[in-house]
C-alpha cells in the first residue's frame, strides 16, 4: 500500500509541473552555437597550472562570445596534449615551455602540429625562497651559500640533506643534474602539482619555516606571497645543452603556441584569434588571480579582464 | 616486516620459526656490515638501455598508428567499437545526442527509470532511496558530470561482466584455468593504473574509448576473482546431492553452483563497480568526461570544497548503486505480496510517462537550479563549508600531524627502508629467497627467484626496494586494520551498520580528493603516501574480513560459547582461524591495493617507482622507465602474494 501511495504521489505531482509546462526540449535551444555558425567546434588543451588556464579562459571567451564558435576545453599534462594532435583530439596548446624534443617529432616528423608564435609571456624557471628567509638570511639568495643553509632545509623526506621541493612531475625541470653538478648537499622532493607548491610555500610564510623550492613566473600566487628567487650560475648560451650536465639558472623562456597545423591553416576565425592573441605577464596574472584566489569560473574571470581590455581583445579578432 | 602477519604461522612449527628468526637476525647484522655497497642506485632522471628501447617503440607506434595492419585492423577497431558503446550511453543520459539539443533521457527519466528498477528488485525503500540520492546529486549542481561518469561506469562495468563472469565460473569449475587465469588477474590488479595509462593512450589515443579500457581493466578483476570464489566455495555435499541425482554439469551449474555462490557474485559486481567509480576518475589524466574532470581542476586552484564537492557526488552514487545490487542479492529469500503486480504496473506507466517528460520539456531534462524563486543548488555551499573546514583543521592541526609524521618515519620508515635499500642486492635477495622457501616450498622459491631477477633487470632495483618498504607498512597497517574492524563488523550488527557506508565512502573517494588537506597536514613525504594507501586498501580488506568471520557457522560459535569460552577466545581460537580463507584473501587484495595506490604517492612526494611512472605518463624520455616501474610494482605484487599465500597453505597442510 505504502508504495502505491508514493507513486500516486509522484504521479499527481509530475502532472501538476506538467501542466505549467515550460519550454520544450524543441524550443528552448541548450548549447548550440551563436550567431557566426562558421567557426565550429575548437579543442583546446589545458595543461596543470593557472597560468595556463588564464590563457584558454580569455581565448574561449572571445572566441565564444565573440567569434560564435563552441569550444572544448580538455585537461590534460603537456606531453598527452601534444598526443592530441596526432589524434585530432587537440587543436590548441596554448602555453609551452619548451619541449624540444616534442616539437621535433610532431612538428618536424609528424608534421601534424604547427608552431603558432610567442604568447606575450615571458616564462622564468628558478628556486625560491619565501620572503622571510630572504629578509633574515640576505645572502642566501647566492646559490654558493646554499650548502650553508642547507641542515635548515632538511626534512623527514630529504634524507639528512637539505630538501628542494619540485612541483608536477611532467614540469620542466633540470633541478636533479643541478644538485649534482653543483655539488650541492640536497635532495630533490617531488610535491606533485602546482597545488601543492603553493601550500608548502603559503605555509612556510605563514609559520616562517623553511623552505626552497622549483616555482616560476608569470605566476599569480607571487602577488599573494612575493617568493625571493635564489640566483644559480647565470644562463649562458647552451649550457642546458646536455640534460645530465647542466650547471646553470633556467634561461627566460619566451612561451610558445602551437595548434594542429589542419586547424590553423583552416580559415576557422578561432584560428585567426589564436595567431594573433598576445598578452603580458601581468595580463595572465591577473586572469589567474580571478581563477585560482577568487574562484571566479573561467567565463567569469574572462569577461572581467575583457571588460576592461577592450581594446586589446579587439585587436586579436580583426 | 614481512613475516608479522605469519608470525602465528610460524610459531606452530617451533623448529622453522626460530629458522626463520635466525634469518632475520642473520640478515639485520650482515646488512649493517654491508651498508652502501652494491645497492644498484639510478638517480631518477637516469634511464637504461631497456628503457629507451621502450622509448623507441613509443616513437614507432605514434608513427605507424594509421599505416600498420595491427592497428587499422585491430587496435583501431577496438577502440571504434568502445567509443561507439561509451557514446551511446553518454547519448542515453549525459551529452546531446542523436540530433537533440539534450540527452535522450533527462533527469526525470534516469531517476524514474532507476527507481522502478530497485522497485522491481529491491523494494520501496531502495527505490526511495535511489530517488532521493540521484535528485540530491542534480542539487549538487553536477548531474551532467556525474552522468558522463555513470555513462563510463556502466559501459566499462557491463563489458566487465560480460567478459569477466564466464572467465570466473570456468576458473571455479577447472583448477587448470584457475592457475591460468589467477596471475594475469594479479597482474592487472597490481599494475597501477597509471600505469596503463601511457600504453592505453599509445594504443587507442586519448579520449572516452581509452578511458573506458582503462577502466574496464582495473574493474574486470574482481569480477572474475569473486565468481570463481563463489563457485569454489559452494559446499561438496551441495554439488555431490546434485551428482547424485544425475544432472548434467549444465543442470549442475545452474541449479546449484550460480544459485548458490550468489551472493558472492554480486559482491563481486559490487566491487567491480567501485573499481570501476574509482578508476573514472583517475581516467580524466586521459581526457575521461565527468566528475574526474571536475576534481582534477578543483586541485589545480587548491580547491578543497569543490573537489570534496565532486567527490561527494561519486560516493553518493557508489552507495546508491552499492545498494541496489545488494538489495538484488537478497531479493529472491522475500515472498512477493499480493500487490506487487499492480504496483509494477502502475510505476512502470508513470515511468514511461516521466521518460516521456524528460524527452519533452526542458525542465525535466536539464536538471533545474531554481524551484519556483528558491535556489535549490546546494553544491556551492558544500563547497564552501567542507573548504572552511579543511582550512580550520590544517591551521590547527599541522604542528602535531608534522610531528606524528616525523616521529612514524624515524622509528618506523626509515629503518625498514635503510634495510632493503641500503643493503646489498644479493643479500636481499637471498633473504627473500630463505624466507620464500621457508615459509613456502621450493615452487615459491624458483618463482621469487623469477621475481628478484626481473626487478634486478628492470634496472631500477633501489627504486623498487624503497617501494617495497613503503608497501610492507602500509600492508601490515592494513590488515591491522582489517582484522580489527572486520572482526567488530562482524560481531556486532550494529557496527557493521554504521562502518559500512564510511568504508563504501573511502573505497570511491577518489585519493586525489583527499590529497590537498592531507599535503597540508603531513606535507610531501612517503607518510603521506603511506596514509593515503592505506585508506585506500583498507576498505577491502576490512569487508573481506568482516564477510569471512560472518560466514562462520553459528553453531560453531555457539558450541564454543557454550564449552564457556570468552569472546577473545572465540574470536582468536574458532572464528579467525576459520576464517583462513578470508584472511588470505585480505591480504592478497590488500597488497594489490596498496601497490595500486604507491603510484599516486608519487605524486606527494613518495618517489621510487610509483614517481617513475608518474613522470614516465608525462615526459616523453621517461616512457620507457616509466612502463619498466610499472612492471616493477606487479613483480613486487606476485611476489608478496606468492610468498604470504604460499605460507598460509603450507600451514593449512600441517
Amino acid at each position: 500500500m505504502k508504495a502505491r501511495r508514493v507513486g500516486t504521489g509522484v504521479a499527481a505531482l509530475a502532472l501538476v509541473l506538467a501542466g505549467c509546462g515550460g519550454a520544450t526540449v524543441e524550443s528552448g535551444s541548450s548549447g548550440g552555437s551563436g550567431s557566426g555558425g562558421d567557426c565550429g567546434t575548437v579543442n583546446m588543451a589545458v595543461n596543470p597550472w593557472v597560468g595556463f588556464e588564464a590563457d584558454v579562459a580569455v581565448v574561449k571567451y572571445v572566441a565564444e562570445k565573440e567569434l560564435g564558435c563552441t569550444v572544448n576545453t580538455k585537461d590534460l599534462t603537456e606531453e598527452v596534449s601534444w598526443q592530441g594532435f596526432a589524434s585530432g583530439e587537440i587543436d590548441v596548446i596554448m602555453e609551452d615551455w619548451g619541449h624540444p624534443d616534442l616539437e621535433k617529432q610532431y612538428v618536424d616528423e609528424q608534421k601534424v602540429a604547427t608552431k603558432v608564435g610567442e604568447t606575450g609571456n615571458v616564462g622564468q624557471i628558478g628556486w625560491f625562497v619565501p620572503p622571510w628567509m630572504a629578509e633574515k638570511y640576505p645572502d642566501i639568495t647566492d646559490w654558493k651559500n646554499l650548502n650553508k643553509y642547507a641542515s635548515q632545509f632538511k626534512t623527514s623526506e630529504s634524507g639528512g640533506k637539505g630538501q628542494v621541493l619540485d612541483g608536477d612531475p611532467s614540469y620542466v625541470t633540470n633541478d636533479e643534474a643541478l644538485v649534482k653538478n653543483l655539488d650541492l648537499d640536497y635532495k630533490v622532493v617531488y610535491a606533485g602539482s602546482e597545488a601543492a607548491l603553493i601550500t608548502a610555500f603559503r605555509q612556510a610564510e605563514e609559520k616562517k619555516t623553511p623552505l626552497l623550492g622549483y616555482f616560476y613566473t608569470p605566476q599569480w600566487f607571487l602577488s599573494e606571497v612575493p617568493l625571493v628567487k635564489v640566483d644559480l650560475p647565470a644562463y649562458e648560451e647552451g649550457c642546458d645543452a646536455d640534460p645530465e650536465k647542466v650547471d646553470c639558472d633556467y634561461p627566460e623562456t619566451p612561451l610558445l603556441k602551437f595548434a594542429r597545423t589542419e586547424f590553423i591553416t583552416s580559415d576557422s576565425p578561432a584560428a585567426k584569434l589564436v595567431k594573433n592573441f598576445s598578452w603580458t605577464n601581468d595580463d595572465q596574472n591577473l586572469v589567474a588571480k580571478y581563477i585560482a584566489e577568487d574562484k571566479l569560473d573561467y567565463d567569469d574571470a574572462a569577461k572581467k579582464w575583457v571588460d576592461a581590455n577592450q581594446a586589446k581583445v579587439d585587436a586579436w579578432i580583426k | 616486516m614481512t613475516v608479522l602477519p605469519l608470525s602465528r604461522a610460524a610459531v606452530t612449527k617451533p623448529g622453522r620459526g626460530r629458522i626463520i628468526a635466525a634469518v632475520l637476525v642473520a640478515f639485520v647484522v650482515l646488512a649493517a656490515v654491508f651498508r652502501g655497497r652494491d645497492t644498484l642506485g639510478l638517480v631518477p632522471s637516469d634511464t637504461t638501455a631497456l628503457h629507451r628501447r621502450l622509448n623507441d617503440l613509443n616513437h614507432w607506434v605514434s608513427s605507424n598508428r594509421n599505416e600498420s595492419p595491427i592497428f587499422l585492423y585491430f587496435f583501431n577497431e577496438i577502440r571504434a567499437f568502445v567509443d561507439a558503446l561509451t557514446t551511446l550511453f553518454q547519448n542515453l543520459i549525459s551529452q546531446p545526442g542523436f540530433g537533440r539539443p539534450v540527452p535522450v533521457i533527462g533527469w526525470l527519466g534516469v531517476v524514474a527509470i532507476f527507481a522502478l528498477v530497485a522497485l522491481a528488485f529491491a523494494g520501496v525503500r531502495v527505490a526511495l532511496l535511489l530517488a532521493v540520492g540521484f535528485v540530491f546529486i542534480g542539487m549538487q549542481g553536477l548531474w551532467e558530470e556525474s552522468m558522463d561518469t555513470l555513462a563510463l561506469t556502466l559501459s566499462a562495468v557491463l563489458l566487465a561482466l560480460v567478459i569477466g563472469i564466464p572467465l570466473g565460473i570456468w576458473a571455479g569449475l577447472n583448477d587448470r584455468a584457475s592457475a591460468v587465469v589467477t596471475p594475469v588477474l594479479d597482474f592487472l590488479q597490481t599494475m597501477p593504473t597509471f600505469v596503463y595509462l601511457a600504453p592505453f593512450t599509445l594504443l587507442f589515443l586519448i579520449g572516452p574509448a581509452s578511458a573506458t579500457l582503462v577502466t574496464l581493466v582495473y574493474a574486470l578483476p574482481p569480477a572474475v576473482r569473486y565468481t570463481a570464489h563463489g563457485i569454489r566455495s559452494v559446499p561438496r555435499s551441495s554439488v555431490e546431492a546434485s551428482e547424485s541425482l544425475g544432472s548434467t554439469s549444465f543442470q549442475r551449474l545452474t541449479g546449484v553452483l550460480l544459485p548458490m555462490s550468489r551472493r558472492t557474485i554480486v559482491l563481486g559486481l559490487n566491487q567491480t563497480i567501485m573499481a570501476a567509480l574509482s578508476m573514472a576518475t583517475v581516467a580524466a589524466l586521459i581526457d575521461a568526461p565527468g566528475l574526474g574532470k571536475t576534481i582534477l581542476k578543483s586541485l589545480q586552484t587548491l580547491d578543497v570544497g569543490v573537489s570534496f564537492n565532486a567527490g561527494l557526488a561519486i560516493v553518493v552514487m557508489a552507495i546508491l548503486l552499492d545498494r541496489l545490487t545488494t538489495a538484488i542479492s537478497r531479493s529472491k529469500t522475500r515472498r512477493p505480496s499480493r500487490l506487487r503486480l499492480p504496483v509494477l504496473a502502475v510505476s512502470g506507466v508513470l515511468t514511461v510517462f516521466a521518460v516521456y517528460l524528460s524527452r519533452t520539456y526542458l525542465w525535466a531534462a536539464e536538471f533545474p537550479t531554481t524551484l519556483g524563486a528558491t535556489d535549490i543548488n546546494i553544491g556551492n555551499d558544500i563547497a564552501r563549508i567542507s573548504g572552511n573546514a579543511a582550512e580550520w583543521v590544517t591551521l590547527h592541526f599541522s604542528d602535531l600531524t608534522g610531528q606524528l609524521k616525523d616521529s612514524t618515519t624515524t622509528l618506523l620508515i626509515d629503518p625498514v627502508q635503510t634495510l632493503l635499500v641500503e643493503s646489498p642486492w644479493w643479500l636481499v635477495a637471498a633473504l627473500v629467497l630463505s624466507l620464500a622457501f621457508l615459509l613456502g616450498d621450493l615452487r615459491t622459491t624458483v618463482i621469487s627467484a623469477f621475481c628478484v631477477a626481473g626487478l634486478i633487470g628492470s634496472g631500477l632495483w633501489q627504486d623498487s626496494m624503497t617501494t617495497l618498504a613503503a608497501t610492507l607498512i602500509a600492508t601490515a597497517a592494513t590488515m591491522l586494520l582489517g582484522v580489527v574492524f572486520g572482526v567488530w563488523m562482524a560481531r556486532s550488527r550494529r557496527a557493521d551498520l554504521a562502518i559500512r557506508p564510511v568504508l563504501d565512502a573511502l573505497q570511491v573517494m577518489p585519493p586525489f580528493v583527499y590529497l590537498v588537506p592531507f599535503l597540508a597536514l603531513f606535507a610531501a613525504s612517503r607518510f603521506t603516501a603511506i596514509l593515503a594507501a592505506v585508506l585506500y586498501a583498507a576498505p577491502v580488506a576490512i569487508k573481506v574480513v568482516a564477510d569471512g568471520i560472518t560466514a562462520v557457522s553459528a553453531t560453531t560459535v555457539e558450541a564454543a560459547t557454550a564449552s564457556g569460552s570468552s569472546a577473545g577466545q572465540i574470536i582468536w581460537k574458532v572464528q579467525l582461524p576459520m576464517a583462513r580463507q578470508a584472511l588470505v584473501l585480505a591480504a592478497n587484495q590488500g597488497i594489490c591495493y596498496v601497490l595500486a595506490m604507491i603510484v599516486v604517492g608519487g605524486l606527494v612526494g613518495a618517489g621510487a617507482l610509483g614517481y617513475d611512472v608518474v613522470a614516465g605518463f608525462s615526459q616523453g624520455e621517461l616512457f620507457g622507465k616509466g612502463l619498466t616501474a610499472g612492471f616493477a610494482i606487479v613483480i613486487l605484487g606476485i611476489l608478496l602474494n606468492r610468498i604470504t599465500q604460499a605460507a598460509a597453505e603450507r600451514r593449512r597442510g600441517a
